[in-house]
């Protein structure tokens, strides 16, 4: 557990986090690693997990019938995966696979929302994480766009 | 400002609507640049267009242009076949400040064909390199096919001594590499912001948010330097058609530091 809880601690997204917080969230939390090509998870799919990468490469993916498998953006070591689905309906909208090994840690998604019922101060200090990995994927969605749609 | 006379001794299709031209001067004479210079090319019966120049300032001669071909006389330029002549007045304009930057990190980030007026940039840094500190680059393209310069790009992704990051704003499942914008790279990137020169080329609206990721890394307003594109007719700061503010693109730039036009770079109504 100790070492769970080094790991969590070093993960970016909950640097800074008070050892007391970061102790309760080992309860949810487990340490998993996908070999490449493996979806870490697939649109439909229920979401039971929120994942913080540790090492490696995900690819999200949008399938379409016409052209396949269409990346829409990748995500490496230090970034968090899968806060959409931390929303009602709690389902994915994307697949993402692993485009290489990927060892990533994983937090439960109910017991996450649980604790953060039971525990406003961390449940305040994970939004605040939360909407600044938010407002920096919709910058740099806005700039895609930009490039995609007027090439400029 | 007469322009000279070049021969296309070569044209390289880099992408589908981009190429590179090599050209040879007819007659004698020297040449030389600095990189971030760039000349006024002719297409004979078509007209004159403003292109960084993208070849070794070490090796001027054959020089090299990379063009990409979205209007008339570009794309005139790109259907060129070799031993067709060209007019050439320049160079112009001022060049990346890499004396300046000697003892510094590097930080080079360029979008799309912005990686044509840098390269003669990464060239000077690299046969220099003992001068820099860390080199990093960032290099987006739209697709995987839309990337310019491959072979050149595996070469210094193969160097030890700096590190390279290819990003594509969208990519079939093919594609091993990131997918994204430049800016989710510059958190990876390993740079000492306050000794680092920034060097950034591509569209306004990329270099815009850059700026603003680099300004928040720390990195200095004055060691931040951008390569404008503005409508440039005469080379030399007489006809008025790139004055962005009280500055002329092509006399004073096309290279600022973005302490010095902050007040007029992509601001609406300017």
């Amino acid at each position: 557990m100790e070492a769970l809880e080094q790991l969590l601690a070093e993960h970016p997204f909950l640097q800074g986090l008070p050892s007391r917080h970061l102790s309760r969230l080992v309860d949810f939390a487990e340490a998993k690693q996908f070999d490449a090509q493996q979806f870490l998870f697939r649109e439909g799919e229920a979401a039971r997990e929120f994942f913080l990468i540790r090492s490696g490469q995900v690819a999200m993916e949008i399938y379409t019938a016409r052209r396949g498998a269409i990346t829409i953006q990748t995500r490496q070591a230090g970034d968090v995966l899968g806060w959409m689905g931390l929303k009602p309906p709690y389902q994915w909208n994307v697949d993402a696979r692993a485009m290489t090994v990927v060892r990533v840690i994983t937090l439960k998604v109910e017991g996450l929302w649980r604790l953060c019922e039971e525990d406003h101060e961390l449940g305040y200090d994970l939004l605040k994480r939360h909407i600044g990995c938010m407002a920096q994927y919709f910058k740099s969605m806005k700039l895609q766009l930009v490039s995609l749609v007027h090439g400029v | 400002m007469f322009p000279r006379l070049f021969r296309v001794a070569r044209r390289v299709r880099e992408t589908p609507d981009t190429c590179t031209l090599t050209l040879t001067p007819e007659g004698p004479g020297d040449f030389s640049f600095k990189p971030g210079q760039f000349n006024m090319i002719t297409a004979f019966g078509v007209g004159e267009v403003p292109i960084s120049i993208s070849g070794d300032p070490a090796q001027p001669l054959p020089l090299r242009h990379t063009i990409r071909g979205v209007g008339a006389v570009t794309q005139a330029l790109c259907r060129l076949k070799p031993a067709e002549v060209v007019g050439l007045r320049g160079p112009f304009g001022t060049g990346w400040p890499l004396a300046e930057a000697a003892g510094n990190d590097i930080f080079i980030i360029a979008g799309g064909l912005g990686l044509a007026p840098l390269r003669p940039a990464m060239y000077q840094v690299l046969e220099n390199r003992a001068a820099y500190g860390a080199v990093e680059v960032i290099y987006g393209a739209r697709t995987p096919g839309d990337m310019l310069y491959l072979k050149e790009l595996q070469q210094w992704r193969g160097r030890f001594d700096l590190r390279v990051h290819v990003t594509v704003d969208a990519a079939g499942p093919d594609w091993r590499g990131n997918v994204g914008v430049v800016t989710n790279i510059i958190p990876r990137a390993r740079f000492d912001p306050y000794h680092t020169t920034a060097l950034i080329c591509g569209p306004g609206v990329m270099m815009r948010f850059v700026v603003q990721d680099l300004l928040k890394r720390g990195v200095r307003e004055e060691n931040i330097f951008i390569s404008l594109e503005r409508t440039m007719k005469c080379g030399v700061g007489f006809c008025g058609h790139c004055q962005l503010g009280p500055v002329f693109i092509c006399r004073d730039g096309p290279v600022f530091s973005y302490a010095r036009i902050r007040e007029w770079f992509e601001r609406r109504g300017i």
